[in-house]
C-alpha cells in the first residue's frame, strides 16, 4: 500500500524542475555579471528536459499516486506541455527586456520556473489540498514576479494589489473547500463526486461551499465581477512578467475549474452552470466594452483577456465533452495570441522606453511590413476572424454552446464579440492606416524576432489546418473526463 | 492533372500569387510587384475559363465537385462545386481582378506590393465563397474577405477612409455572426452536417424558418446592401480607391444576393414566401427612393454607389417574386443576369470616374464640364457605360431589368409599375451626371489640361465595352447555363413549402 502510494514517476517532471531551479539559484551566486547568459541557457535547457520527461511519463490512461493526491492523466500532460512551451517563449521574448531593465537575475528565472512548477502541480492535483498547494506556489511566485521591478512605484503597487486580492480569493476558496469537506467528509476529487452521487452528503453545506469556490475560481480566472485586479496588475507589472501572468496561469485555471466543477462536483451542475453563465456573459460584455476606452495596450489586453476567459468559462459551462475540449483548445490557442500580443509590445520597447501606448503602434506596418503582418494576424485572431485560429476556437465554443441547446446565449455572445472586434480593428488601423510617429529601429533581438514570426505563422497555420490540435484536445478530454 | 481541381485552382492560384507578391517587398520593386500581380491575375483568370467551357448546361446540380474532410470534429468539409448560379460569379470575379490590377497600375504608388496582394488574396477568397458547398467553408471565405477589403479601404482610401473602413467591417461582421449562429443551429438540426445540400433538404417548422430567415436577412441584406442597412456602402465606395470600388460593386455586393439564393430561399422557403412582401417592399424602396437620392448627389462616386444600391434592389426584388408557392423563373434569371451585368457596368463606371479622378483629383460633378472637348475617346466609352447603367436596350443593363419587370408584372402589376420607374430614375441620374460632366463648354483650367486615355486605360475600357455590348446582344450565352439550376431551385423551393404545409396539417 505504501509502496504503491509512493510511485514517484508521475511527479518526475516537477521533481526535476525543482532540482533544476535549485541548481540555477545556486549557480547565480558564482556567476559574474557578464556570464548571466548561462542562466538563460540553463533555464531553457531545464524547460526542454522537463518537457521531454512529461512526454515520457505521460500515458494515455489515468494514473493516481501519493495516496490519490496526485493524478497523471492526458489533460494534465497536455496542459503541462502547453505551459512549458509558453514559459519557453516568454524567456525568449523577454531576454532583451529584462537585460535592459536590470532584471536579468536568477530571481526572474527562478520565480518563473517555480510558478511553472505550481502550474504543473495544480493541473496534476486530484485533491483539494494538493490543488491549493499548487495554486499557492503559482500565486506567491507571481506576486513576487509582478513586484520584481522594486524601484518602480507602479510595479510595487501592482504586486501589492495582486497579493491582497489574491489572498482574499485564496481565502474564499479555502472557505469553500472547507464547507465541501464538511458536507462530504472528503477532499479527494473522485470521492467527493461519489459521496455526492450516493446522496450521503450534506447538500446545504456543499452548495454554500460551491458558491465560495466559484467566487474564488472566478478571482483566479479574472472573470467579471471579480476582475478588478486584472488591468492594474497587467499594467503595473514589467511587460515580460505581464506576459507570464496573462498566459500560463490561464491554462492552470482552466484545469482547476474543470476538475473542481466537472470532476468533483458534476452532480451540482445545475447550480454552477447558472453561475458560470452569468460570469461568462458579464466577462465578455464588460471586458469588451471597457477595452474600447483604454489607451494603454497592456490594459487593453487585460480587458481583452477578461473577455477571452469568458469564452473559456462558457465552454466549461456546457459541461459536455465537446465543451471541455472546446475550452481546452481555446485556452491553448489563446496562449499563441497573448504571447504574440505582448511580444509585439516588447518589440516596440527599448531601454528607457515602454512601447505600451496605443499610439506607439502607429505606422508599424510601414516601419516593418513583416511585423505589421504578425500584428494583423494576432489582432484578427483575437477578434475571431476566419483564417486565423481565433475563429476556430470561438467556433468550437459556440458550437458546444449550441449543442447544449442554448441558442439565445450564443446569440448574445456573438453580438458582444462584434463590440470586441472594434478595438482590435482600431489597433490594425493604427498600425496600417496611420503614418509612423517614430522611425526608431524596432527591437534588435534576433531570437525574439524570429520567434515572433513563427508565433504569427502558427496562428495562421492552426487557423487553416486545426485538425491535429482539435483531435488532441478531444482525446485528452475523452480520456480525462471518462471517469 | 488539374481536371478535378479547377475550383481549387481558382481559389488558390490568386491567393498564392498574392503571397508571392507580398514577398517582393518595398516600393523600390514596385514594377516587379505589378508584373507578378498581373501575371498571377491573368493565369488565375485563364484557369477559370475551363469552368465555362466544360460546364454541362443541362446538369442542374453541382459540377467540378471536390470534397475532403477539413475538420472532422464538426464534420466540416472542404467541399467545392458550382452550378449554373455560381459559375458566372467565379469567372466574373477573376475577370474583374485582372482589370483591377490594370486599373491600379500607375495610380497606386505607395505600398504597391500590398495593394496588389490584397486584391489577389481577396479574389481567391471570393471565388471560395461562391464555390463552397459547405456552410462553414462558405463562412470562412465570406468573413476572411473582410480583412483585405478593410485594408484596401483603410490604406489607399480617401480622407474619411478610417471611418468608412471600420463602418464597413463592423456592419458586415454583425450580420455574418448571426449567420454563423444560424449555421450552427442547422448543424444540430441536420444531425451533424454542415453541407449546404443537407441544410436545403431539411424540412423545418415555420417558426424556426422565420428565425433563420432573420439571421440570413441580417447577414445578406447588409452585404447586398438593402435599404435601410445600406449606409455603409456610399461611405466605403467614396473612400475606397478605384480598384476597391470596382471589386466592391462588381463582386462583393453579389455575394449578399447570392446568399439569398443559396441559403435563404431553399433553407427557409416558407418564411421566405411569408416575408417576401418585406423584401419586395425594401427592394422597391431601394429602387425608387435610392434612385431619387442618387439624383441629387454632387459626388460622382457617391452617385454610382447609390445607383448600385438601386440596381441591387432590382436583384433582390427578382428573387422574391412569388406566384403561389412558385418563384417566377423569368424574374430569378433576370435578377441573376442583372447581377452579372451590374458587375461589368458598375466596374466600368467606377473605372471611368477613376480615370478622371487620377487627372483632376476631384470627384465633384461641379468641378467638371466639357470633358468631351479634351477627352473625346474617353467620353465615347463613358457614354456607352452610362447608357448601360440606365438600362438601354442592346446593352447588358437592359436584359436583366426587362426580365425582372416582366416577372413582376405576372406577380403583381403595381410592383411592376414601381420597379419600372428605375428606367426613368436610372436614365435620369446617370445621363444628367453625364451631361454635366462631359458636355458643355470647358469648365475650368483643370479640364482644359486633361489628356485623353492612355493605352492601358483604353485596353480596360475596350474589354469592358466588349463584354457590356456582348452580353446585351447575346444574353443567351449566359442564360442557357443558368436554366437548369434555376428551374431546380424553383422546384425545390415549391416542394419544400408543400412538405412543410403537409407536416403542419
Amino acid at each position: 500500500m505504501m509502496l504503491a502510494g509512493l510511485n514517484i514517476v508521475p511527479a518526475l517532471p516537477e521533481t526535476f524542475l525543482l532540482c533544476a531551479v535549485s541548481v540555477l539559484l545556486m549557480l547565480d551566486l558564482f556567476l559574474k555579471e557578464n556570464s548571466r547568459a548561462i542562466l538563460l541557457g540553463g533555464s531553457l535547457l531545464s524547460l526542454i528536459v522537463t518537457a521531454l520527461i512529461v512526454l515520457n511519463v505521460g500515458e494515455s490512461g489515468v494514473i493516481y499516486t501519493f495516496h490519490h493526491m496526485y493524478v497523471l492523466d492526458p489533460l494534465a500532460t497536455a496542459m503541462k506541455l502547453a505551459a512549458i512551451a509558453t514559459v519557453f517563449v516568454i524567456f525568449v521574448y523577454g531576454t532583451q527586456y529584462v537585460t535592459d531593465r536590470g532584471m536579468f537575475k536568477s530571481e526572474y528565472y527562478a520565480l518563473m520556473l517555480f510558478a511553472l512548477m505550481g502550474i504543473c502541480v495544480l493541473v496534476s492535483a486530484n485533491n483539494f489540498l494538493s490543488m491549493y498547494v499548487g495554486l499557492e506556489l503559482l500565486s506567491l511566485s507571481s506576486y513576487a514576479l509582478v513586484a520584481l521591478e522594486r524601484d518602480s512605484v507602479k510595479s510595487t503597487e501592482a504586486g501589492m494589489k495582486y497579493f491582497v486580492l489574491g489572498a482574499l480569493a485564496s481565502g474564499m476558496l479555502l472557505y469553500g473547500i472547507s464547507m465541501v469537506y464538511g458536507g462530504t467528509k472528503s477532499l479527494d476529487v473522485n470521492e467527493v463526486a461519489t459521496i455526492i452521487g450516493s446522496g450521503a452528503a450534506n447538500m446545504v453545506l456543499v452548495k454554500i461551499g460551491l458558491v465560495f469556490i466559484v467566487a474564488g475560481l472566478a478571482f483566479k480566472l479574472g472573470a467579471v465581477p471579480f476582475h478588478m485586479w486584472v488591468p492594474d496588475v497587467y499594467h503595473g507589472a514589467p511587460t515580460a512578467v505581464t506576459m507570464f501572468v496573462s498566459s500560463a496561469p490561464k491554462l492552470a485555471a482552466f484545469v482547476f475549474v474543470s476538475r473542481v466543477l466537472g470532476q468533483a462536483l458534476p452532480a451540482l451542475h445545475g447550480e454552477w452552470q447558472q453561475m458560470l453563465m452569468v460570469l461568462a456573459v458579464l466577462s465578455i460584455a464588460i471586458g469588451n466594452i471597457t477595452a474600447i476606452a483604454q489607451t494603454n495596450l497592456k490594459r487593453m489586453f487585460a480587458y481583452s483577456a477578461i473577455s477571452h476567459m469568458g469564452f473559456v468559462i462558457l465552454g466549461v459551462m456546457v459541461n459536455s465533452q465537446a465543451g471541455y475540449a472546446a475550452s481546452a483548445f481555446y485556452v491553448i490557442t489563446y496562449m499563441l495570441m497573448t504571447l504574440g500580443g505582448f511580444g509585439l509590445i516588447l518589440l516596440l520597447t527599448k531601454a528607457g522606453f515602454e512601447g505600451d501606448q496605443l499610439s506607439d503602434l502607429k505606422g508599424l506596418a510601414q516601419r516593418s511590413p513583416l511585423f505589421g503582418g504578425v500584428l494583423l494576424l494576432v489582432m484578427f485572431s483575437m477578434a475571431g476572424i476566419p483564417s486565423t485560429v481565433g475563429f476556430i476556437s470561438k467556433f468550437s465554443v459556440l458550437s458546444a454552446v449550441l449543442a447544449g441547446g442554448n441558442v439565445a446565449l450564443a446569440v448574445i455572445v456573438v453580438l458582444l464579440s462584434v463590440i470586441g472586434a472594434f478595438y482590435y480593428l482600431r489597433i490594425v488601423k493604427l498600425a496600417y492606416f496611420d503614418a509612423p510617429e517614430s522611425t526608431a529601429e524596432l527591437s534588435t533581438d534576433k531570437g525574439m524576432k524570429f520567434a515572433l514570426v513563427v508565433n504569427g505563422l502558427f496562428i495562421l497555420a492552426l487557423g487553416i489546418l486545426p485538425q491535429s490540435l482539435l483531435d488532441y484536445c478531444q482525446q485528452v478530454v475523452l480520456a480525462s473526463f471518462a471517469s | 492533372m488539374f481536371e478535378n481541381h479547377l475550383l481549387s485552382l481558382a481559389i488558390w492560384l490568386p491567393i498564392l500569387s498574392g503571397v508571392l507578391v507580398l514577398f517582393v517587398g518595398g516600393d523600390s520593386q514596385a514594377k516587379l510587384a505589378r508584373w507578378i500581380a498581373l501575371i498571377g491575375a491573368a493565369v488565375s483568370f485563364l484557369a477559370t475559363l475551363p469552368l465555362f467551357t466544360q460546364f454541362q448546361d443541362l446538369h442542374a446540380g453541382m459540377q467540378f465537385i471536390e470534397d475532403k474532410v477539413w475538420i472532422s470534429q464538426f464534420n466540416i468539409h472542404y467541399a467545392l462545386g458550382i452550378d449554373g448560379i455560381s459559375l458566372f460569379f467565379v469567372i466574373l470575379n477573376s475577370f474583374t481582378t485582372l482589370l483591377v490590377i490594370l486599373a491600379g497600375w500607375e495610380v497606386i504608388q505607395s505600398r504597391v506590393s500590398h495593394y496588389m496582394a490584397a486584391f489577389l488574396i481577396m479574389s481567391g477568397l471570393i471565388n471560395g465563397s461562391f464555390a463552397a458547398m459547405d456552410a462553414v467553408l462558405f463562412y470562412v471565405f465570406f468573413e476572411a474577405m473582410l480583412i483585405p477589403m478593410y485594408l484596401i479601404i483603410g490604406i489607399w482610401g480617401g480622407p474619411r477612409r478610417v471611418y468608412a473602413s471600420v463602418k464597413f467591417f463592423l456592419y458586415t461582421l454583425l450580420g455574418s455572426l448571426l449567420l454563423l449562429v444560424a449555421f450552427l443551429y442547422l448543424h444540430k438540426a441536420s444531425g451533424g452536417s454542415f453541407s449546404i445540400a443537407d441544410f436545403q433538404s431539411l424540412s423545418l417548422s415555420r417558426d424556426i424558418q422565420i428565425l433563420l430567415f432573420v439571421a440570413f436577412f441580417a447577414s445578406f441584406a447588409v452585404k447586398v446592401p438593402m435599404w435601410p442597412v445600406h449606409t455603409w456602402l456610399p461611405d466605403a465606395h467614396v473612400e475606397a480607391p478605384t480598384g476597391g470600388s470596382m471589386v466592391l460593386a462588381a463582386i462583393t455586393l453579389k455575394i449578399g444576393a447570392y446568399g439569398f439564393l443559396r441559403f435563404c430561399l431553399p433553407i427557409a422557403p416558407v418564411a421566405s414566401h411569408e416575408l417576401s412582401w418585406l423584401i419586395v417592399l425594401l427592394s422597391l424602396v431601394a429602387v425608387v427612393y435610392i434612385g431619387m437620392v442618387a439624383l441629387v448627389q454632387a459626388d460622382m462616386k457617391k452617385l454610382i454607389a447609390y445607383s448600385s444600391i438601386s440596381h441591387m434592389g432590382f436583384v433582390t426584388l427578382g428573387f422574391f417574386l412569388f406566384e403561389g408557392s412558385q418563384l417566377n423563373p423569368y424574374a430569378v434569371e433576370g435578377a441573376l443576369l442583372q447581377m452579372i451585368s451590374h458587375g461589368f457596368v458598375s466596374a466600368a463606371m467606377f473605372f471611368c470616374v477613376g480615370v478622371m479622378y487620377d487627372r483632376v483629383h476631384s470627384r465633384q460633378i461641379a468641378d467638371y464640364g466639357g470633358v468631351v472637348n479634351t477627352m473625346p475617346k474617353f467620353a465615347a466609352f463613358f457614354l456607352l457605360f452610362a447608357m448601360a447603367n440606365a438600362g438601354l436596350p442592346a446593352t447588358s443593363g437592359f436584359v436583366g431589368e426587362f426580365l425582372v419587370i416582366m416577372g413582376a408584372t405576372k406577380a403583381n402589376f403595381w410592383v411592376a409599375v414601381l420597379a419600372a420607374t428605375t428606367l426613368i430614375f436610372g436614365a435620369g441620374y446617370t445621363l444628367w451626371m453625364y451631361k454635366r460632366v462631359i458636355f458643355g463648354a470647358v469648365a475650368n483650367s483643370h479640364v482644359a489640361e486633361l489628356t485623353d486615355v492612355n493605352g492601358r486605360e483604353l485596353l480596360v475600357l475596350i474589354i469592358l465595352a466588349a463584354t457590356v455590348l456582348g452580353m446585351g446582344l447575346y444574353p443567351d450565352l449566359f442564360a442557357q447555363k443558368m436554366h437548369a439550376s434555376v428551374t431546380n431551385l424553383i422546384t425545390l423551393v415549391a416542394d419544400k413549402q408543400a412538405a412543410v404545409a403537409g407536416l403542419s396539417q
